[in-house]
């Protein structure tokens, strides 16, 4: 009886006492809110390391672009949020559209991340650089037989050409791009002639479809680079390489992962600083680096082993825009058949 | 049949089916904003091509569960052959392997880059040609094996209560132990069978996860596209509110056809009696069945991802593990608490009132299992977001009140899988005899003195079902989880959606491996007290 009761009481300190400090730890300043698509093991440590340098909590959810849109949405100006992260310039856009986020006006910011990838208004900020661009097989494929994303519907990738599904934002994304820069109806033959030209019904992953291309099942692919970085990490001798598409004509298609503050954030100052601290030199190189993406700031390098793939001219149309004519891709797409 | 009058039951119906009402009613509201010009682009282009891939999945899933689940169940619950004390739980276990795990092993070990086809090559040439797995029959077998063990489950508790009678009364008839099968003891089942490929379907039907592993095309992909890639989140309610509409018809035309026919057991003290023994070669190939099903459904999936798990957990595994199973129990365990309970209001008031609105509230309350999980979450969220609009006009004040607390988790799960929970515990009242309510309330019991007497232990076994199927559901849920989760409720399959969000599949075999074993604790429970309850009758 006795013994049962001081368990009781010691089981009540520890509670009494674990709340405390969990309270301490929050009463330091006003949490930063993020609502963040960048998934938690790509954001996880930086969070936390700029919650100790500035003495706050740092707390977030993860989830994909759309339902955190939507989640913002429905909070309206009760929402918790004070910034809003994605892997999709088209999320960022439609966030914009939707009067989810703020304008911010940060001369830091503009020096540090190049216009074509950040909104002129300053609702949003690319963090991270995302290159879609041609893989092939180095067993199979000379380069020199490569040059732009149109010339893969040529009859001779017959059967020797993959793609990664239609629905991702991606592809879509890419295809958005190919209408504001050659028109709707020339766009749609590109992609019929891959369709025509497919080796294997479209693949879920872009990783499942570079280990096609590495096993044979095709030739070449269109991927975004960083998939190629991890597999080339696990395997040095993995027999796919990155080729730069259409250098010497519009230059390579990119996307952005990036943040803007959210229209009714609570912690405003907080999340511009929080911003600036990511666009940051010594940050910017880490928050590409987990992923093998490229740095936004143009005054960073990315890591050795994606800077070996070669340097390259990106597309200079700005990220924003292809959120625009998303919608548009996707019904082409549909049309095409792009499964 | 104790008939009440007064409006009790519809009531209590009503309001265990608010939560979905909340649902529908925000996703109604949604859908008028649908854009009448990607209507008629869906029209032309997407829709007929995703409505028959959609028919023809949900055929063919619900056929192969129903033959595996019924012809498994019938095996384990009436014959005798080596193995099949092993078997009876065993078969279980594919319960607690998620859909998409299944999905992304099949396509990662099965695809022409896979390990399997690769050593075959390496070993016969390169010429060798294998059924492709990414097809209309590939994710056809992976989710009618993530899907058999609803019926499975269903259907032997059919048979351990009555398939020795029916049994005997075919044998009376002349009729041999297999024509027994399809003529007496499936037809007498047939409600459970119904329950069961009724799960089935509308966990096709709303499943995400694996048919995006095959890149399969159907109705609940067309919904992400339209809000995903169209942006239009207004056009991907409308879809869902027509999807939701084609179901409601399709359970409306099997109520119909099943008829006016009702089915309590014929003697509610039923014996499982003695089992059919298959003697020699026949007892083998029942074992060798069965053993194929549970290597392919079960274990050689879970040897694949613990292999997977094995490279990645010096990366991973740490403290944080603890909490997220702790946080996946605890929410599963609460809402699978919730769901029996209000299933059991339900299945009551159903039971007592045959009135319209009971009816149609125990209808609209079940339909939220046939909705994809993530449009689910939009209405949640929406409906979450109007109950706080209207608390802070009711109560003053500023901030969310609901949005972001448990509370609301648990009204997204309950709003998602009151079905699943309501199968079971119908099939439970439908078995019992009215005449044993009439007695009791002969003999002087209160309305009260019934349920607690009569209805409860007479529904053991279905409430048991019940929670182990929301239990096991609740803890593979990834997107409401995902949309409505207070900060730091992360759990593991919020974990396996981080790992796979890039396209990591093999990292996230880790808190995959965990659900799977975790989901093997309720599982484990259950089985070992149907037996019991199976001796002990």
């Amino acid at each position: 009886m006795t013994l049962s009761m001081s368990r009781a009481f010691l089981l009540a300190v520890t509670l009494v006492l674990t709340l405390a400090a969990a309270f301490a730890a929050h009463a330091a300043g006003q949490p930063l809110v993020v609502y963040t698509a960048r998934k938690y093991q790509l954001v996880d440590q930086l969070f936390q390391e700029y919650g100790r340098e500035r003495g706050i909590e740092v707390k977030f959810v993860t989830d994909d672009g759309a339902p955190l849109i939507a989640r913002l949405a429905a909070e309206g100006r009760n929402s918790p949020a004070d910034l809003l992260i994605t892997v999709d310039a088209g999320d960022l856009w439609r966030a914009t559209e939707a009067g989810l986020l703020q304008p911010v006006k940060s001369p830091m910011l503009e020096a540090a991340i190049p216009a074509h990838l950040r909104d002129p208004q300053g609702h949003w900020f690319g963090l991270a650089v995302r290159a879609r661009t041609i893989a092939y097989s180095t067993a199979r494929v000379k380069p020199a037989e490569l040059s732009t994303y149109a010339a893969l519907g040529d009859p001779r990738w017959k059967g020797r050409l993959c793609l990664r599904s239609g629905k991702h934002a991606y592809n879509q994304s890419l295809v958005a791009m190919m209408i504001g820069d050659i028109g709707e109806e020339a766009a749609e033959r590109v992609v019929r002639s891959w369709i025509a030209n497919l080796a294997a019904e479209p693949f879920s992953s872009d990783t499942l479809m570079l280990k096609a291309v590495a096993a044979g099942q095709c030739d070449v692919a269109i991927t975004n680079s960083y998939y190629l970085g991890r597999l080339q990490a696990e395997d040095p001798a993995f027999p796919v390489q990155i080729f730069w598409a259409d250098q010497g004509g519009r230059g390579t298609h990119v996307n952005v992962s990036g943040g803007g503050v959210t229209k009714h954030a609570k912690n405003r100052a907080e999340a511009i600083r929080f911003l600036e601290w990511l666009a940051s030199p010594e940050i910017q190189q880490r928050f590409a680096a987990v992923n093998y993406e490229f740095p936004a700031n143009a005054g960073v390098p990315p890591l050795p082993t994606v800077a070996a793939w070669g340097s390259f001219e990106p597309n200079l149309v700005n990220v924003g825009t292809i959120g625009r004519t998303q919608p548009a891709a996707v019904k082409l797409m549909d049309r095409a058949g792009w499964r | 049949m104790i008939a009440i009058r007064h409006p009790g039951p519809a009531l209590a119906a009503l309001a265990v089916a608010l939560p979905m009402i909340a649902v529908l009613v925000a996703v109604i509201q949604g859908a008028t904003g649908a854009d009448p010009e990607l209507w008629a682009h869906l029209r032309e282009h997407v829709l007929a091509r995703v409505a028959w891939n959609t028919v023809v999945l949900v055929v063919g899933v619900v056929a192969v569960a129903l033959a595996l689940g019924t012809a498994l169940a019938w095996l384990t619950a009436a014959c005798e052959f080596p193995g099949r004390g092993f078997f009876s739980w065993a078969l279980l276990l594919p319960m607690a392997m998620p859909a998409y795990v299944l999905a992304f092993v099949a396509v990662a070990t099965l695809d022409y880059a896979g390990a399997v086809p690769m050593t075959l090559r390496a070993w016969l040439g390169d010429a060798l040609w294998l059924p492709p797995i990414r097809s209309t029959g590939g994710v056809i077998l992976v989710l009618a094996l993530a899907g058999y063990p609803y019926v499975y489950l269903m259907a032997r508790g059919a048979f351990l209560t009555h398939g020795a009678r029916a049994l005997e009364a075919a044998q009376s008839l002349g009729l041999g132990p297999w024509r027994g099968l399809f003529r007496v003891a499936i037809p007498l089942a047939r409600p459970w069978l119904a329950a069961g490929a009724a799960l089935v379907a509308m966990e096709t039907l709303a499943d995400f996860g694996a048919v995006s592993v095959f890149n399969y095309d159907t109705f609940t992909t067309a919904i992400y596209k339209a809000w995903f890639g169209l942006f239009s989140i207004e056009t991907a309610l409308g879809l869902a509110l027509l999807l939701m509409l084609l179901v409601a018809a399709a359970l409306a035309v099997e109520r119909m056809a099943r008829g006016r026919a009702r089915y309590a057991a014929a003697d509610s003290g039923a014996r499982a009696g003695a089992r059919l023994a298959l003697p020699g070669a026949r007892g083998w190939i029942a074992c060798a069945v069965a053993s194929a099903v549970f290597a392919v459904g079960f274990l050689v999936p879970l040897v694949v991802i613990a292999r997977w798990a094995w490279h990645v957990a010096p990366l991973d595994f740490d403290a944080r593990y603890a909490s997220y199973v702790l946080r996946t129990l605890t929410l599963a365990g609460m809402a699978a608490a919730a769901c029996l309970a209000l299933a059991l209001v339900l299945g009551y008031a159903t039971r007592v009132s045959q009135g319209r609105v009971t009816r149609a509230a125990a209808r609209i309350a079940t339909l939220g299992y046939a909705v994809p999980g993530a449009v689910l979450a939009v209405g949640v969220v929406g409906a979450l977001g109007a109950i706080d609009a209207l608390w802070r006009t009711v109560a003053g004040g500023e901030g969310l009140w609901l949005q972001g607390t448990v509370l609301a988790l648990l009204l997204g799960y309950v709003a998602r899988f009151l079905a699943v929970a309501h199968g079971p515990v119908q099939g439970g009242f439908e078995r019992i005899r009215p005449s044993l309510e009439e007695a009791a309330r002969g003999l002087g019991l209160t309305a009260r003195e019934v349920v607690a007497r009569l209805h409860l232990p007479l529904l053991g076994a279905g409430m048991g079902t019940a929670l182990l199927l929301v239990f096991v559901d609740v803890m593979k849920e990834m997107p409401i989880t995902l949309m409505t989760r207070p900060f730091g409720w992360d759990t593991l399959a919020v974990r396996v959606f981080e790992m796979t969000a890039e396209g990591e599949w093999e990292r996230a075999a880790l808190p995959a491996l965990v659900i799977v074993l975790a989901g093997l604790l309720p599982v484990a429970l259950l089985t070992w007290r149907m037996e019991r309850a199976a001796r002990a009758a």
